[in-house]
């Protein structure tokens, strides 16, 4: 789960690590009164929950009160990658002397937390790893000791040279993996974090991931979820158990499992389709799953054929059948559905659909081409 | 003989009057697994589909000299559940709960490493030696005893696979798990798939995220001799979506399909498109 950095800036704050003057507005006349709070030149931050920012022109100085209303109106005004801009960040403008880059992530080959610094700040850590590699630093962290003070001190004596700054440097560090591990962080990054012309070290952007998984047990996590970035479909589908994402394509398919319905995909597109979903119903699926999970795909006007793809394990075939059957009986659909049931009871779930409308396929192959076929002849 | 498990393994369920554990216990005893006891902590002295219950994982290893276990446990009791199998003196523990956090996942694997235990998932189908023994959640009917080694990612498209070995049987099928950190990768089973004299093939069903398959593709070019199959789901998921799995996202433009596939090739790795390849590519290396 992504936050939106002034609220990830507010975790920094609250944990002692230094950030600018600021203040999150939603209009361009609330935007006015914080450049008076904060004081100009000011910096106006789109608050969206994609990168990129800065390049989309979400991100703008302002160096006279004249021009702070309309800046904000036009920045409040944009669509980022797809996302309505309705959050500003008014923002201090500091004085920069070196920017660096600090962060701390799940290192899955080596299955440790890693944190990583770098001397190029402010740009996309990624393209630094890429091509110039010898940028980076990192310290392997041991879970069971947590990040120790030579790592550190290492680390901050080659990017900053100097044994105060080192210091404040190791104390920002530990703060940091503090709010790693607390609040159940995939990732904790400051980009850039600036050494100020008095010689201050400031956390100039934030960006935070929560570990999903762990939000059963962070209530304070969950409270700062925006659902702005999500699709509504996507949230219906989650109450329902279900794991969706809406592509472009016009084959909805509905699969038990992650890898299953993945490999499905890939072989719609390999027989000349696209998927216009994916969609796991998970294990243990319900008649009543497979009529929400018909809805969703159905609701996508996209859709031009539906493939069921089911390999029962825990998964009970008959299960998915009355759920398609009493799917198809609630709505009157037009839409060809192609069933390919394997595994647990799945004698069951063909006699089931016999005098169905549900075309029937045995092998993986066979079925994803006959719904592909069918996409195909509706257009 | 086969990897990691076979007649010799005697098994504890973590979890075993839960719906899951109740419902699988029964399953693996079934296939002859030696379930050999159970644990819900309060409930000690109770049967269940005749296997004893213990309030602990080490009074049941002391009652039964168990040497693996498996956990059904919910998420939120799941880091302590792996943390108590690796205490309790087993030497595998198969976790099967989805929803693990992360952070419980890297304190237990950190605690079993040091205490020479391997972990196996979170969030896995656990493993099958057909004809010998089941210690996860697979339906039996997919799998047979055979020589090829299967190593993947996933649940029920590894039962795909496994369906689609032809004429050909399994020695060990394992299902690492789809989360990001995970006890057992690659590499691990592959060591054991080359060291096990069973083994004639081996088949990696790998996904998008992380660089575990580029690991294992090196792997490979140095250290296997046996003819290895390559499949990868996920060359059509968008970047930046979790793609159900936790750990199957393409984030910062890497963890594709293609890097991987890529990988595979150039280590010699023969990728298969589709499951229903799989078959004659396997009698074509293996007869």
């Amino acid at each position: 789960m992504k936050i939106h950095e002034y609220q990830a800036k507010q975790i920094f704050a609250r944990a002692g690590i230094p950030t600018p003057r600021e203040q999150m507005v939603k209009s361009p006349d609330e935007a006015k009164q914080a450049a008076i709070a904060v004081g100009i030149p000011a910096v106006l931050k789109a608050q969206v929950l994609v990168g990129g920012r800065g390049k989309a022109g979400g991100i703008k100085r302002v160096d006279r009160f004249e021009d702070v209303l309309p800046t904000a109106e036009k920045i409040l005004g944009m669509t980022i990658k797809g996302l309505k801009v309705t959050k500003l960040l008014v923002s201090e403008c500091v004085p920069i002397k070196s920017e660096f880059y600090l962060g701390i992530t799940v290192d899955r080959a080596a299955r440790q937390p890693v944190l990583i610094a770098s001397a190029a700040g402010g740009v996309e850590i990624e393209e630094v790893a890429k091509t110039s590699p010898e940028k980076i630093l990192k310290a392997e962290i041991d879970p069971l000791l947590g990040i120790l003070p030579f790592q550190t001190r290492a680390i901050g004596l080659r990017l900053l040279g100097d044994l105060k700054l080192t210091s404040t440097f190791t104390t920002i560090c530990q703060k940091l993996y503090q709010i790693f591990v607390q609040r159940d962080c995939s990732l904790v990054e400051i980009n850039p974090l600036v050494l100020t012309d008095d010689g201050k070290l400031l956390a100039l952007d934030a960006k935070i991931n929560f570990d999903d998984n762990a939000l059963f047990r962070q209530p304070e996590n969950e409270a700062l979820h925006d659902p702005e970035s999500e699709e509504p479909k996507e949230i219906e589908a989650k109450a329902a158990g279900l794991s969706y994402i809406k592509l472009s394509g016009n084959v909805g398919c509905i699969v038990n499992g992650a890898g299953l319905a993945m490999a499905t995909m890939d072989l719609i597109k390999r027989y000349g389709g696209e998927p216009a979903n994916f969609l796991d119903v998970g294990g243990s699926s319900s008649p009543e799953k497979m009529i929400t999970a018909m809805r969703i795909i159905l609701s996508d006007p996209n859709v031009k054929a539906i493939l069921v793809n089911i390999f029962g394990g825990i998964t009970r075939c008959d299960d998915i059948a009355q759920g398609l059957i009493a799917a198809t009986e609630k709505a009157n659909i037009k839409v060809p559905i192609v069933a390919r049931l394997v595994g647990t009871n799945a004698e069951k779930a063909s006699a089931l659909l016999a005098n169905s409308p549900v075309l029937s396929a045995t092998g993986m192959s066979e079925a994803v081409r006959l719904a592909v076929h069918k996409a195909k002849e509706a257009r | 003989m086969s990897i990691l498990i076979d007649q010799n393994t005697r098994l504890i369920v973590q979890g075993i009057t839960g719906r899951d554990g109740a419902f699988h216990a029964r399953l693996m005893k079934e296939y002859g697994t030696q379930v050999v006891g159970g644990v819900t902590p309060g409930k000690a002295g109770q049967q269940v589909e005749g296997i004893p219950v213990f309030n602990s994982v080490a009074e049941a290893v002391r009652a039964t000299e168990a040497n693996a276990s498996i956990i059904f446990v919910p998420a939120n009791f799941a880091g302590d559940a792996l943390l108590e199998a690796v205490f309790s003196g087993v030497k595998l523990t198969v976790c099967v709960t989805e929803g693990v956090p992360v952070l419980d996942a890297i304190k237990a694997i950190t605690v079993a490493k040091n205490r020479g235990v391997r972990i196996v998932g979170p969030n896995c189908p656990g493993a099958i030696s057909p004809g010998k023994a089941k210690v996860g959640i697979m339906p039996a009917a997919a799998f047979r005893p055979g020589p090829v080694g299967i190593v993947s990612r996933s649940g029920t498209l590894t039962y795909e696979i496994a369906a689609n070995t032809g004429e050909f049987g399994q020695s060990t099928v394992i299902g690492i798990g789809g989360d990001p950190v995970i006890g057992t990768n690659f590499i691990d089973c592959l060591r054991m798939f080359q060291d096990d004299p069973e083994t004639k093939a081996i088949v990696i069903v790998g996904e998008i995220g992380g660089s575990d398959e580029e690991k294992a593709a090196q792997f490979v070019r140095q250290y296997v001799t046996k003819p290895v199959f390559g499949f990868i789901a996920g060359q059509t998921a968008p970047p930046d979506k979790r793609m159900g799995h936790a750990g199957a996202i393409i984030s910062a433009g890497s963890g594709t399909a293609q890097e991987k596939i890529q990988a595979f090739e150039s280590a010699g790795i023969e990728v298969i498109y589709e499951p229903e390849q799989l078959a004659e590519k396997l009698k074509a290396k293996l007869t």
